[in-house]
């Protein structure tokens, strides 16, 4: 078994229009910046995949990223928790002029959906939203005396994450609080696409730190060096089109 | 006409102290993560961020940040001896699973029947809820640091919440400005207020009725400059 990609190119050759794609990270931490660059790239020569519905945490920040992908156009809907960052001007323009969708869910319950679809559980009911505007037309249920709202899973066609290293057999590792919403992605997605700081040979990473068993992921491409997103942020860079498909 | 009133840092220190050792607490964004500065000397809370850790300290030396460590409010942190990292379904696990002491959170209104609006003000701009309709719900005390009153005078203690609501009948305690409240069976019950202001000058300031269960202490903390 070897789940290596050899380019970026290559790992996101597969996503096609209309999927919907989560993308991994909290705000910078955790984004798989190379990834989606390389994804704007084969957009911006080809067209394509378009009509996207991503979800991440967030809706993009300053002028990278998944705010890169939403000023190209990519992206018909986002299904985050909260979109509002430093910079959020590229989702903000798009959604006041009705250009963007956007399904807001309660950050529990979004990572609880995501985890939901990874264990092949339908539904499930949470505290969470109760009697707010964003439980409106969802089934309550009473447990013990206490009212529940029932949300369903959250699926979807592709997931791309950033983890420190990987193996061969898509085995991965985060760094600090960059695990965040990545293993659960890993689980819920029909294909998961890492991108790793380090790719090591299966038996090279010890089986007691392997936090996203390989059975979740699709493919491993190894991104030496991978720049990350909020001190791109910081540092002013903006996503500029290298011509690659 | 100025009333005294309480600084946020003061307003902090007064929740920090009902803060037992050893508690796991979330403290919300923002004004509520000054609590942190406040713990009693000799005890120490554990404190969890949304974004999957637990145990963590203060912020970074300036050029010292390492932006793979943040905490929900993307700021970077610190990490304190015996702290963990876990990912979003097991952090939010700890919120809803009961498993979180304390929680502290901002407020827009809160209810004499416990229910919260602190995240949106109206139907306009671009909606955003992160964690907060999650961290009311499972942590065994919510309580809200706030102002007694808005910029303009406005209650932020209110018979019944006019802003779209976080949570319903979710609050337990609040720490304001001018008094310390709690709510029980659908009333505020005023446990502590400043000595300066009256009974009836704190009624005014309140959109719903105060009532007294015994009796009412002094809300009694250190001077500014903490």
């Amino acid at each position: 078994m070897d789940k290596s990609i050899a380019s970026l190119s290559e790992a996101i050759s597969d996503i096609s229009d209309g999927s919907v794609l989560m993308i991994g990270g909290f705000g910078g931490s955790g984004a798989p910046i190379e990834l989606i660059h390389a994804l704007i790239d084969r957009f911006v020569a080809t067209g394509s995949p378009k009509n996207l519905t991503v979800v991440n945490n967030n809706a993009g920040n300053g002028k990278i990223g998944i705010a890169a992908m939403i000023d190209v156009g990519m992206v018909k809907k986002m299904i985050c928790s909260f979109p509002r960052t430093s910079d959020p001007r590229a989702f903000t323009d798009k959604y006041l002029t009705g250009e963007i969708e956007l399904e807001l869910v309660p950050q529990g319950t979004l990572a609880e959906r995501i985890r939901a679809a990874g264990a092949g559980t339908p539904a499930f009911y949470t505290p969470t939203s109760y009697g707010t505007e964003l439980a409106e037309g969802k089934d309550v249920k009473e447990f013990e005396g206490r009212p529940y709202v029932m949300e369903l899973w959250l699926k979807a066609d592709f997931a791309i994450v950033k983890a420190e290293i990987g193996d061969t057999h898509g085995n991965l590792k985060y760094r600090l609080a960059s695990r965040n919403f990545n293993p659960l992605m890993c689980m819920a997605a029909h294909q998961s696409i890492a991108q790793v700081g380090e790719l090591k040979t299966a038996g090279d990473i010890d089986p007691e730190h392997v936090h996203t068993p390989g059975i979740f992921v699709d493919g491993v491409v190894e991104v030496a060096d991978a720049k990350q997103e909020e001190a791109m942020i910081r540092a002013g860079e903006e996503y500029q089109a290298t011509g690659a498909t | 006409m100025s009333i005294e009133k309480l600084s946020n840092a003061q307003i902090a220190w007064r929740a920090a102290q009902d803060i037992e050792d050893g508690a796991y607490v979330n403290l919300g964004i923002g004004f509520p993560e000054m609590v942190a500065k406040y713990q009693p000397e000799g005890r120490e809370a554990i404190f969890h961020t949304e974004n999957g850790v637990l145990g963590f300290g203060d912020a970074p030396a300036e050029g010292q940040e390492d932006w793979d460590l943040i905490n929900a409010g993307k700021k970077p942190i610190t990490l304190k001896p015996g702290a963990a990292f876990f990912h979003h379904a097991d952090s939010f696990a700890m919120v809803r699973g009961g498993h979180l002491d304390v929680a502290i959170l901002g407020a827009f209104q809160v209810a004499q029947n416990g229910d919260l609006a602190n995240w949106r003000l109206g139907s306009k701009g671009v909606p955003a809820v992160g964690g907060a309709m999650d961290l009311v719900h499972g942590a065994k005390r919510v309580a809200v640091i706030t102002e007694h009153v808005t910029k303009d005078g406005k209650p932020k203690l209110v018979e019944k919440c006019t802003f779209p609501l976080t949570g319903v009948g979710c609050i337990t305690r609040v720490y304001t400005s001018l008094a310390v409240v709690d709510i029980e069976d659908g009333r505020f019950i005023l446990r502590e207020k400043l000595k300066s202001i009256s009974m009836d000058d704190l009624q005014k300031h309140t959109g719903a009725p105060l009532h007294i269960d015994k009796e009412c202490g002094d809300l009694v903390v250190p001077e500014n400059g903490l």
